[in-house]
C-alpha cells in the first residue's frame, strides 16, 4: 500500500482515535510503530512531523522507503536517548504489553513527550476472564492469537490496572476509551468497571 | 576573483602521468589570496578543485545534491571514467530515474582537495618551488575537503543543499557538512559510515602507508621528480584495504578455495588461490589511477576523523540545533564501519531529536555494498529523498513535466 492509495475508511479504528488526540501541526513519536501506518495517517490528516521507532529492522526499510522518518531500536532501551520534552505527543500503540519494563517505558514517554497516547488490549476483557475462569486456560482470542509459550506479549494488563500505574507515575489521564470486539467505542459515560469488563482494547491520553 | 577553467584540466598536471590523462570535466581555481585555511593551521593557496555536476540547477538553487566520494573515488559519479573507461562509480545510485534523480536534481561531485583526479594535492605543483608538493603538502582533514566543497558551493550561487550524500569517508564528509554547516544542509544521507575512525581503522591504514613507504621507489615522497613510482607499495596497500571492503562470507562465495587456472597447489608462491589472484589484480590496477602521495593524505584524514572530539567529547553537540533530515544507513556485514558507528549517529541525532531515519540493510557484501546493486539502499535512499522534496517544496518529475507543457 503506497501513501496516496490510503484508503482512511478501512483504517482501524483505534489508530483513528488517536490521530484525532494529536494537535495538527505538532511534534509526534510513535514508538513501536510497526509498518508506518499510524505515522501515515498522522502526516497526511494532521500534518504532523511524525518520528518512528520500531523494532523490527524490515518495518523500519519499508517505512524509510514510503518517505517516513523512522529508526531502528528498542521501546525498553533506546528511549533514555531522547531529551525531555522533545515531544508533543509520544504514542505507543499495541506495545507496552511487548516491553520488558511497562512502567519504565511510561515514565521515559512521559519525559520525552508532553503528551501521551497509549493503546493496548485490555486483559480485564470478558471473554479474557472467561476463558481462564471457564476454561481454565490461557486466553487466546482474535486481538490476542499466541499461545503462551510463543507470545511476544510478555506483560499483560487490565484497564484497571493500566489506570493504578498512571496513578503511580502521577500522569494524568486526560482521556480514556474503550473499543468493544467490533472495534466500535464505547460511550463516553460508561462506569470504569463497565469499560474494563466491555473493552477489548483501550486507549489512553496521558499527561504529566 | 576565482578563476573559471572548463577546459580539460589536464594542463594542470605537473608530470607526465597526469598529462596523459585528459581528464574532462569541470574545474575552478581560488586564487592565492581567497586561500583555504587548513586545521592544520596553514593556509593553501592558490587551491583547485575538478569538479563534475548532473541535471539543472533550478531558478531558486535549491535543488542541489553534493555527493562526497569515498577514500579511492573520485568526481566521476555518473559518467564512464577518463582513466579506466568503466562506469562512474555510483551510476547504480546517479542518473536519470534513478533514486538521485538527475532530472530532477542538480548533482555535484567534486575531488576532494588532497586528491589526484584534478583538484590540488601532493601532485600538484608547489607554487614556492615549482615542484610537486609530495610531502610537503599541508595535512588536510575531513572539515578542510567540506570547507573547501562550501567554497565551490558559494562559486556555483548555492546557499542550501537539498541534500549531502556519501558512504565510508564520503559519509563522513555528510556528518562534517551536517555539523559544521547546518544552515546549508537540508538532509543528509551518511551510508557506511562513522563520526570517528576507530583504532582498528586506522591500524589497516597504517599498514597501507607503510607499505607504500617501505617501497624504495618511493623515494621519500618525491617518486615524481626522481621518474618512478611506488607500485609495488601502493598495490600492497590496496591489496589490504581492499580486504576490509568485503566480507568473510562474500570473499567465501566468491572464490571460496579454489584455484586459479590450475588443478593443484604448486608448492610455491605464486598465486595459487583465486582470492589472490584477485587481490594482486585490484593492486596493480588501482596503481594506474592513484597517486601514492594521494594515497596518504586521504587515509590521514580519516584517520584524524573524530566528530565528537571537537564537540568536548559529546557527539550531540556536534548536531545540536539541527534542523536537517538524516537517513543513516549501515550494512550487516559491514565490519568496517559496523552498524554499531551508524547506531551511536543515530543516537546523537536522538538527544538533540533531531530528524533521523536509520536503515540497517541486510546482505553479505560487507563495506562495499553501499557501491553495488543492493535494492533496499536505492528504496530508502529514494524514498527518504522524496519526502524530503515534498518537505522542502521541490517539484515532483511528473509536475515539472506539467508545468513545462503549460508553458509551451
Amino acid at each position: 500500500m503506497n501513501i496516496q492509495s490510503t484508503n482512511l475508511q478501512a483504517t482501524r479504528v483505534d489508530l483513528l482515535l488517536m490521530s484525532e488526540m494529536v494537535h495538527p501541526g505538532s511534534r509526534v513519536l510513535d514508538v513501536g510503530c510497526g509498518d508506518g501506518t499510524l505515522l501515515r495517517i498522522l502526516s497526511e490528516t494532521r500534518d504532523v512531523d511524525a518520528r518512528g521507532i520500531e523494532l523490527q529492522q524490515s518495518g523500519v526499510n519499508q517505512c524509510v522507503a514510503r518517505g517516513l522518518s523512522v529508526v531502528q531500536g528498542d521501546a525498553d532501551t533506546d528511549l533514555v536517548n531522547y531529551p525531555d520534552n522533545a515531544f508533543d505527543f509520544a504514542i505507543l500503540s499495541q506495545t507496552i504489553q511487548a516491553t520488558r519494563r511497562p512502567r519504565d517505558v511510561l515514565e521515559q514517554l512521559l519525559r520525552i513527550g508532553k503528551h501521551v497516547i497509549v493503546s493496548f488490549p485490555n486483559f480485564g476483557h470478558w471473554r479474557v476472564r472467561s476463558q481462564i475462569m471457564f476454561a481454565g486456560r490461557m486466553p487466546v482470542t482474535e486481538n490476542l492469537s499466541f499461545s503462551w509459550y510463543d507470545t511476544p506479549n510478555i506483560h499483560f494488563c487490565t484497564i484497571k490496572d493500566f489506570r493504578a500505574m498512571c496513578d503511580e507515575l502521577d500522569a494524568k489521564v486526560e482521556r480514556s476509551v474503550a473499543l468493544n470486539a467490533q472495534g466500535q467505542r464505547l460511550g463516553v459515560n460508561i462506569p470504569d468497571f463497565m469499560q474494563n469488563l466491555l473493552g477489548q482494547q483501550a486507549i489512553f491520553l496521558l499527561s504529566r | 576573483m576565482v578563476q573559471v577553467d572548463q577546459r580539460t584540466n589536464s594542463q594542470e598536471g605537473v608530470n607526465g602521468r597526469s598529462k596523459t590523462r585528459g581528464l574532462e570535466g569541470k574545474f575552478v581555481t581560488f586564487p592565492a589570496d581567497e586561500p583555504l585555511e587548513l586545521d592544520c593551521g596553514t593556509q593553501l593557496g592558490p587551491f583547485s578543485l575538478a569538479y563534475q555536476s548532473y541535471g539543472v540547477l533550478n531558478e531558486d538553487a535549491s535543488n542541489a545534491i553534493l555527493v562526497c566520494h569515498a577514500l579511492t573515488g573520485d568526481q566521476h559519479v555518473a559518467n564512464s571514467h577518463p582513466v579506466t573507461g568503466k562506469a562512474g562509480w555510483w551510476e547504480i545510485m546517479v542518473g536519470p530515474g534513478k533514486p538521485i534523480d538527475t532530472d530532477r536534481f542538480f548533482v555535484i561531485c567534486a575531488n576532494h582537495v588532497g586528491g589526484c583526479m584534478g583538484s590540488t594535492g601532493p601532485m600538484s605543483e608547489n607554487p614556492e618551488t615549482g615542484k610537486p608538493y609530495g610531502l610537503d603538502f599541508p595535512v588536510i582533514t575531513i572539515s578542510d575537503m567540506v570547507r573547501a566543497e562550501a567554497r565551490l558551493l558559494d562559486h556555483l550561487g548555492i546557499d542550501q543543499l537539498f541534500s549531502v550524500i556519501g558512504g565510508s569517508m564520503g559519509g563522513m564528509q555528510v556528518l562534517e557538512w551536517a555539523s559544521s554547516f547546518k544552515d546549508r544542509v537540508f538532509s543528509a544521507i551518511p551510508i557506511a559510515t562513522g563520526a570517528r575512525h576507530s583504532s582498528q581503522n586506522i591500524a589497516f591504514h597504517e599498514v597501507g602507508r607503510q607499505a607504500v613507504m617501505a617501497d624504495p621507489d618511493w623515494c621519500g615522497g618525491r617518486y615524481i621528480e626522481e621518474g618512478k613510482l611506488p607500485r609495488k607499495g601502493l598495490a600492497v596497500a590496496r591489496m589490504a584495504a581492499h580486504i576490509t571492503y568485503l566480507s568473510d562470507d562474500a570473499l567465501h562465495r566468491k572464490f571460496g578455495r579454489n584455484l586459479q587456472d590450475r588443478e593443484k597447489i604448486s608448492f610455491g608462491f605464486d598465486a595459487d588461490f583465486q582470492v589472490e589472484s584477485y587481490l594482486r589484480h585490484q593492486g596493480y590496477t588501482f596503481v594506474d589511477r592513484f597517486d601514492p602521495n594521494s594515497y596518504l593524505y586521504m587515509t590521514r584524514a580519516m584517520d584524524y576523523f573524530d566528530l565528537a572530539a571537537d564537540h568536548d567529547g559529546e557527539l550531540s553537540k556536534a548536531f545540536e540545533g539541527t534542523q536537517t533530515r538524516f537517513c543513516c544507513v549501515s550494512f550487516t556485514s559491514d565490519w568496517l564501519f559496523p552498524t554499531e558507528e551508524s547506531r551511536a549517529t543515530v543516537q546523537a541525532l536522538n538527544a538533540v531529536a533531531a530528524n533521523v531515519s536509520f536503515v540497517e540493510i541486510d546482505t553479505d557484501k560487507g563495506h562495499d555494498a553501499f557501491l553495488l546493486d543492493e535494492p533496499e539502499l536505492a528504496d530508502a535512499v529514494s524514498g527518504f529523498l522524496s519526502a524530503a522534496a515534498r518537505k522542502r517544496g521541490l517539484k515532483s518529475p511528473d509536475e515539472v513535466a506539467d508545468a513545462e507543457l503549460s508553458t509551451r
